[in-house]
């Protein structure tokens, strides 16, 4: 482990040092007290002599026993606490630090980063770190404490015995280590297994509908019985030879215990100064020291994936964040966009809009087309400035955007693309994103104008029915309709639409475009479109080809030209046309 | 839950046993204190080392027995465990493909594949655990208080009146640290989905700037989940140090009164040493007691879902399969309506279609007309009405006669992992590639099919692989293959060029000429030369008849077809 790592991880938990300390100083205590009372108890034990107990001694020496047993259980419990306050502390900070970081993180890594990958530094890492870093810390420093504890407690009464035991402790150790390295590759196997066995169960019943169109299910049992019995085989070699660690450790244990009971008892026998009592807190002793040595191999794994997850925490903390804010508010600016002399590209080497020159006057309508790929849709992602341009700029009511706040910037613009997003929540919620305090008669009229009242009605819930995550049982259609009433109830001040009625059938985008015509009417609109009906009324239709403006003008200019624009037409709208 | 018991009752020897040779482990351990009592009462009293050495060698002989006992009883409990969760799984599987689509639907896909994988092997280690360990501990405590009782009564009985208070504790801290684990549970999965949900929905977030609204909600969420994390993690640490009081009072009780008796002779010093042994195993059995119920709780919760799942009885019940497909008409439905749950989703359906006839179906998004289809194809059962296929009700077909006789083709054409022969053959493994090569001809899918490699070429997993518009032809094949008398295309080519969609229903045609069709679909195109196009609107019938017909008696399709001719309708 570097110490650049260590250095950030005590950064981290460096309001927690006091607990931590605290801890191990509870812990020194509590292995004291609680490996005290065998001892005690062992004293009580030669009192035990017959017609000749000492009453006198044997009552305190037993209260003595019961508190001492008391305040270990007292300091035990308050360790256990602070520690894990502790540790849930530094996991919700963590936490709350990867949210927080979520939002300040540019597009640009989203947009390449795996969702699942991201959403782990939330979930796994974070409390993996703090689980094995804080607990496995205590647990192995308590545990180092009851070990050497012990070993002074059984050095004190009987050096001699205690060699037995250290000496056939390590036997306990080496056969879990063994077992352990033996089934690991059963569990390999095992999880093999499961994992095939849960793709095809993931594909067949996720997809069951399907199956049963076409009356596969017989097959499918036969294949899923197949690999089924493959599991249950490995599966019963797996958890067989791992539950044989248990008894096997149990076995040994036995055998220190005996041989604790030979020697000491031939030491008693020998009158080598030991007692019955002694003995008996040896036993006591032998049976609690091997307990720690195995807890401890597995701390050692806890701690290094703490430390592998805290290196993923951290290095997600430190991405370079989008740069900082302007302090224009945009709201106060007119909506006259214009883009002068810009470039842009993803990746450094591979350019993709250069210089590209465009200004869309206040209230006028702008199509963009072009064939897949040409970079409409980036042109998109730099007016939202979800990334920023690389050269020259844009500038909104004659003010760069860089120099605005992004979130009224954003505000100004009513955004609708292809890819919907619902999330976890009622129909009306999911609408009033954009103004969480609208009432409910202001969303029913957002849906009416983006005409998804219809279908919401015959919802089982209406406006309250819940929408599972992903949009559960809604068709793409329905999504679309869904975010379009977003924008409808934000009524902002320009609009960008990017092929935002790809999946709505031809009556009902019709309807929307309707009612996007009287929401953009005199405002400032941006529309990324692949059919004839949206791009025929705009004011400047800009035809893209390879992150280049090579034509623009209006759709009959365009056609009368015989450009690209003709040609693209041709291929691309001319089909939906009725032959 | 007793529907899951039976599946365990074919591993009945097994868990059986399991038990019974972990009770002769236990009998082996529980011996260990009274060797030890004899051998300081005896052996060291009288300072006799061969009966020193005899008794150590009796330890060291009751270990490997013990551990060969424990073997067998971890094998029997392993057999038995991952015997039962493989029948458990195939139960499941088949149960699924009994299910009716609103049963589905109302389950949710997702749910029912964790039921077949993380519940199944939670329930599968808690049932090995079960007959490994939960026994164990049980026979330990009573073991140890019965040879306490065994030793000397008055002693015992300060052991003897801990172990229920121990029990009633550990039980009490089950009970509450599990209502709040789930709490703590829920919660998690809170955060973690508005996580997934702000990262999925980034630029939408950004664009309403609803990022503080988010940030709040989730700092909420978060700190709720942490205080409850607290809560329930100062409530379990309470376990181990209350047990450990709790036994120490016994330990010092019974000294007391052991010493008492020791004092008058009738009890030995061996003896109470055996006692106190025997406490200390006690102590180590309920804190793993209690370990192992957390886990037993988990497996139970899962237990109860698997089994309200295979309670759940298929709403679709299919006919005995006793009719025989015949008549003139292929689909006859009357007043027929249908629902999910909220509005009507279609609303007094009447339909007539002859064998032979080549139908339409029209309508915009949610317009009802795969609700339609559904009737049909006995999807979902009507909610009034009848829906008649080749002059029976479909309620009167067998699954296995439905399913041929009708093909239909969703939208969303979905392909599965393996060879296309394999995705094309599966429900029918007796054609052979002549059929599927006609087949794949009549779809307009054998030329690139031709240039994939053919029959044996490989389909990733959600047969990414292919375009829309290949798995739409693929998936149309394959219910070709079937020869259905009825096929019905569900927008099944929506992503096909205007001239491919013409081309695979002129094909289709040719195919199999006596087949009814019907097709569904949003284009004009698709449907105008069907002999019937029916008009959908909000889940009724506006309006039928042939192209012509329509464009003059309906405004609706005269308007779906203005809208999609680019207003003008020239060319």
């Amino acid at each position: 482990m570097n110490k650049a790592l260590l250095h950030k991880i005590l950064r981290q938990i460096k309001s927690r040092i006091p607990a931590l300390i605290a801890v191990i100083i509870l812990s020194l205590i509590y292995a004291g007290l609680s490996l005290y009372v065998p001892l005690l108890f062992g004293r009580a034990i030669d009192l035990l002599i017959e017609r000749g107990v000492d009453f006198g001694l044997l009552a305190p020496l037993l209260i003595r026993a019961v508190l001492f047993s008391a305040a270990a259980a007292i300091i035990q419990w308050v360790m256990n606490v602070i520690n894990n306050a502790a540790a849930y502390g530094i996991t919700a900070d963590l936490r709350g630090k990867t949210f927080e970081k979520l939002h300040r993180l540019p597009l640009g890594y989203l947009d390449v980063h795996p969702t699942g990958d991201t959403l782990s530094r939330f979930t796994n890492d974070a409390e993996q770190f703090a689980d094995g870093l804080l607990l496995g810390f205590t647990q192995l420093f308590t545990g180092v404490a009851l070990i050497v504890g012990t070993l002074v407690f059984m050095l004190t009464i009987k050096p001699s015995v205690t060699a037995a035991v250290v000496l056939l402790t390590p036997l306990s150790l080496f056969t879990a280590r063994l077992i352990a390295s033996r089934t690991f590759g059963m569990f390999s196997a095992q999880a093999a297994d499961a994992a095939k066995q849960t793709s095809f169960v993931t594909e067949t019943v996720s997809e069951q509908k399907t199956v049963r169109a076409l009356g596969a299910e017989d097959d499918d049992r036969a294949r899923f019985e197949a690999c089924n019995e493959k599991l249950r085989a490995s599966s019963m070699k797996a958890t067989f030879f791992s539950s044989l660690t248990n008894p096997s450790t149990r076995c040994v244990n036995a055998i220190v215990y005996a041989a604790v009971a030979l020697t000491g008892a031939l030491t008693v026998i020998a009158g080598g100064g030991m007692t019955v009592g002694m003995l008996s807190s040896f036993l006591a002793y032998a049976n609690k020291y091997t307990k720690p040595f195995n807890e401890i191999s597995g701390v050692i794994a806890e701690l290094q994936s703490a430390f592998a997850c805290a290196d993923r925490i951290f290095s997600f903390l430190e991405i370079p964040e989008e740069p900082a804010d302007g302090a224009v508010d945009r709201a106060k600016l007119s909506d006259e966009v214009r883009i002068d002399d810009m470039s842009f590209s993803y990746l450094p080497d591979r350019p993709l809009i250069e210089h590209m020159d465009f200004t869309a006057e206040p209230g006028k309508h702008t199509a963009i087309v072009g064939p897949t790929g040409c970079g409409k849709t980036t042109l998109i992602n730099l007016l939202m400035r979800f990334y920023d341009v690389r050269d020259g700029s844009i500038s909104v009511g004659g003010t760069d955007v860089r120099d605005m706040t992004r979130r009224s910037l954003r505000a100004g613009y009513g955004m609708v693309l292809q890819d919907t997003w619902l999330r976890y929540g009622t129909v009306a919620g999911n609408i009033a994103v954009g103004r969480p305090d609208a009432g409910l008669d202001e969303i029913i009229e957002a849906a009416k104008r983006a005409h998804a009242h219809g279908f919401i009605e015959r919802l089982p819930q209406g406006y309250d029915t819940v929408i599972g995550e992903d949009g559960g049982g809604l068709s793409q259609g329905q999504k679309q309709l869904l975010c379009i009433a977003r924008v409808m109830l934000c009524r902002p001040r320009m609009l960008i639409l990017d092929e935002a009625t790809s999946s709505v059938d031809t009556m009902t985008e019709k309807k929307i475009q309707q009612a996007f015509d009287e929401l953009t009417q005199g405002r400032t609109a941006f529309v990324v479109a692949h059919r004839l009906s949206t791009v025929l009324n705009a004011d400047e239709i800009l035809v893209m080809r390879a992150g280049s403006i090579v034509e623009r003008g209006t759709h009959v200019t365009l056609m009368e030209k015989r450009g690209f624009y003709y040609d693209l037409y041709q291929s691309q709208f001319r089909q939906g046309k009725q032959i | 839950m007793k529907n899951l018991l039976g599946y365990l009752k074919r591993y009945r020897a097994q868990s059986i046993l399991a038990p019974l040779f972990k009770l002769f482990e236990v009998a082996l351990e529980l011996a260990v204190p009274f060797i030890v009592s004899y051998m300081i009462d005896n052996g060291i009293k009288n300072a006799d080392r061969t009966l020193v050495i005899k008794c150590c060698a009796l330890l060291v002989l009751f270990a490997a027995v013990g551990f060969g006992f424990a073997v067998v009883a971890q094998y029997f409990a392993a057999k038995a465990a991952t015997g039962f969760a493989a029948d458990l799984r195939n139960a499941l599987y088949t149960h699924i493909g009994r299910l009716s689509y609103s049963d589905l639907d109302r389950l949710g896909t997702s749910s029912l594949i964790t039921n077949m994988t993380s519940d199944v092997t939670r329930v599968q280690t808690g049932v090995n655990l079960t007959l490994r360990l939960l026994l164990r501990s049980p026979f330990v405590v009573f073991g140890a208080v019965i040879a306490c009782f065994a030793i000397s009564v008055r002693p015992a009985l300060s052991f003897a009146a801990a172990v229920p208070v121990l029990l009633v504790f550990v039980y009490l801290i089950m009970l509450f640290g599990m209502k709040l684990y789930s709490r703590v549970q829920s919660s998690l999965s809170l955060t973690v989905r508005r996580a997934k949900e702000n990262l999925d929905g980034v630029r939408v977030i950004r664009a309403f700037g609803a990022e503080d609204d988010e940030r709040a909600k989730f700092s909420d969420e978060n700190e709720s989940l942490c205080a409850g994390q607290k809560r329930s993690g100062r409530l379990s640490a309470l376990l181990n140090p209350v047990t450990f009081v709790i036994v120490n009072i016994a330990v010092a009780a019974m000294m007391y009164s052991g010493a008492i008796k020791v004092n008058d002779g009738a009890l030995t010093q061996g003896e109470t040493v055996a006692m106190y042994n025997l406490t200390a195993m006690v102590l180590v059995e309920l804190i793993k007691l209690a370990d192992l119920t957390i886990n037993i709780t988990k497996a139970l919760s899962s237990g109860k879902r698997l089994s309200a799942v295979l309670a759940v009885k298929p709403s679709v019940k299919y006919g005995a399969g006793s009719v025989e497909p015949a008549g003139e008409c292929a689909v006859k439905i009357t007043g027929a309506s249908l629902s999910y749950g909220g509005k009507e989703a279609l609303s007094d359906i009447n339909m007539e279609i002859k064998t032979g006839q080549t139908v339409g179906i029209i309508g915009g998004t949610g317009s009802g007309k795969s609700s339609l289809i559904a009737l049909i194809a006995r999807f979902y059962d009507c909610d009034g009405g009848s829906v008649e296929l080749f002059g029976n009700d479909v309620r009167e077909y067998s699954e296995k006669q439905l399913r041929a006789l009708v093909g239909a083709v969703p939208q969303r054409a979905v392909l599965f992992e393996g060879t296309l022969r394999e995705n094309l053959k599966n429900g029918v493994p007796g054609v052979g590639d002549d059929v599927l090569h006609g087949a794949l001809e009549a779809a307009c899918a054998d030329d690139f099919v031709e240039a994939k490699g053919g029959l044996d070429c490989r389909v990733e997993p959600g047969g990414r692989n292919f375009s829309g518009g290949q798995k739409q032809r693929l998936a149309v094949a394959r219910a070709l293959l079937r020869s259905p008398s009825l096929l019905i295309l569900d927008d099944s080519s929506s992503a096909l060029d205007y001239a491919t969609d013409a081309r695979m229903r002129g094909a289709i045609k040719e195919y199999a000429k006596d087949m009814t069709v019907i097709v569904a679909a949003q284009r004009v195109s698709s449907v105008r030369g069907a002999d019937v196009i029916y008009v959908m609107d909000d889940g009724r019938i506006i309006g039928f008849g042939t192209h012509e017909e329509l464009l003059s008696d309906c405004p609706r399709y005269a308007q779906i077809y203005a809208s999609q001719t680019g207003g003008d309708g020239d060319e």
